[in-house]
């Protein structure tokens, strides 16, 4: 199926759902509500003519302008085809609708997201940090981290 | 304190032929800690490996701290690894030596600008004997830096120290 | 000069010198100077959580304790054995006795089967997904690569 076709079927049953899209760009992506993120990836992964059952990749972004997004790349084993899914959420209220119970590969990649960004994904079922020590503090891939000082007795900076 | 460590005064011909005989027995099987963290971990598993063989000079790699004489620290060290690192130095038995290989863990190494997460140096949590630098360093050099340290612990001393 | 069993004495004596010598010689010569990180538990660099005690399963208790009785039954063998000649066909039939009573409880065991090794049932966990049992279609035309 082509861009098109699943913005058509999924527009035809969600249609507020789908904030904007580019279908014409390299890689056709829509742009999400963030509180609705679940009922829609579950009828990406459930429908019998999308079927997109592998979850690649969950990237987080800091858009350096207030906004924070997670970009979700899916692809479908069955039919072969792909599509990206974004949502954005602004740095205040950092919070997207988690979809780890949807696809198991997302599990992972929204803690990274949490971890670096602090995007804060509601509903995942163990949200806690991966990459860095539990008691870190701070985001370090948000454009205005500052590097601390010392951590637990150690010089961090060169 | 053992009987014998640290309470001599001075030295005399006894002391100085049991130094000789203790110290050529530590640094002939100085068994290592295997702490392989990153990429200096390979050139230390080449090291062991048959081109360049550790083993000849009776490093053999053991995984528990309570039975090793030098932790080759190898590899990029964060800081969530820091303080497993100061609790398994603090494990070892005396005497202890450390082996810090590889620009990582002589100074942060390439990380030591941007990296967040990274301890810019060993140094800064354990007390390290010999710096084996390159990155990663072939394993020629580390085995160069293994002999320095057996130079350092043949003029060990059973010789208590005076300031 | 000696018994046989003055030599087994002397025997044990020179090894339990071996033995001490060596621990002796390196209390003497090794370092000791402990502090309370270097005498915490070592558990790969973490602090050590839980009980280093460990519960054990009853399968060993029981291999355990058949193992006993049928060892105590071989030492019992022992010295018979090395009379059997002078004492003829009555140590004969009076061990043949007590073997067939030990038979009996081995059958016994044997069939009541604790003498299986019930292999551990590995655990895997269950993760909550909202996964339905859902049929995999099969796909379209191989794609040319």
């Amino acid at each position: 199926m082509t861009a098109e076709e699943i913005y058509k079927s999924l527009s035809a049953k969600f249609g507020e759902a789908i904030v904007e899209s580019k279908l014409d760009a390299p890689q056709p992506f829509l742009v999400l509500d963030p509180k609705r993120m679940k009922e829609v990836s579950l009828f990406l992964r459930d429908d019998e003519a999308l079927q997109f059952d592998f979850c690649s990749c969950v990237s987080g972004v800091d858009y350096n302008n207030g906004k924070l997004g997670a970009i979700y790349h899916l692809a479908s084993m069955v039919h072969k085809h792909k599509i990206v899914l974004k949502a954005f959420c602004t740095r205040e209220n950092p919070h997207i609708q988690s979809v780890a119970t949807v696809w198991g590969g997302a599990d992972w990649h929204e803690r990274e997201a949490y971890d670096l960004l602090g995007i804060i994904f509601d509903e995942h079922p163990d949200l806690r940090r991966i990459l860095l020590p539990y008691d870190w503090e701070g985001y370090p891939l948000r454009k205005d981290y500052k590097v601390p000082e010392f951590y637990n007795g150690m010089k961090v900076p060169y | 304190m053992g009987l014998l460590d640290q309470r001599f005064e001075n030295s005399n011909v006894l002391v100085t032929s049991l130094e000789g005989l203790l110290n050529w027995a530590r640094l002939s099987s100085l068994w290592q800690m295997q702490f392989g963290l990153a990429c200096c971990a390979i050139e230390m598993m080449a090291a062991s490996a048959s081109n360049f063989d550790m083993m000849r000079f009776g490093v053999i790699p053991r995984a528990t701290p309570r039975q090793t004489d030098v932790m080759i620290v190898s590899g990029t060290v964060t800081l969530k690894m820091a303080s497993r690192i100061k609790r398994l130095y603090d494990q070892m038995a005396e005497p202890r030596y450390v082996i810090s290989m590889g620009s990582c863990s002589n100074c942060g190494g390439p990380y030591w600008e941007h990296g967040y997460h990274v301890l810019k140096g060993v140094d800064r949590v354990i007390p390290v004997d010999v710096y084996v630098p390159g990155c990663p360093p072939r394993p020629e050099a580390l085995l160069e830096g293994l002999m320095k340290l057996q130079e350092k612990v043949r003029k060990e001393s059973l010789v208590k120290k005076t300031a | 000069m000696l018994t046989e069993f003055g030599k087994v004495l002397l025997f044990l004596i020179v090894g339990a010198m071996f033995v001490a010598g060596g621990l002796i010689a390196s209390w003497i010569l090794r370092p000791n100077r402990p502090y309370p990180a270097k005498l915490s538990s070592y558990e790969c660099g973490e602090e050590p959580v839980g009980n280093a005690w460990v519960r054990f399963n009853v399968r060993f208790y029981v291999i355990a304790l058949i193992f006993l009785i049928f060892d105590v039954e071989v030492v019992f063998l022992f010295p018979w054995a090395l009379v059997y000649r002078q004492l003829g066909l009555f140590a004969f039939l009076e061990m043949a006795v007590f073997l067939t009573i030990l038979l009996i409880g081995l059958a016994y065991v044997w069939v009541k089967g604790d003498l299986d090794w019930d292999k551990p049932v590995p655990q895997i966990p269950k993760i909550e997904r909202d996964r339905p049992a859902y049929k995999q279609q099969t796909p379209a035309e191989p794609v040319a690569v």
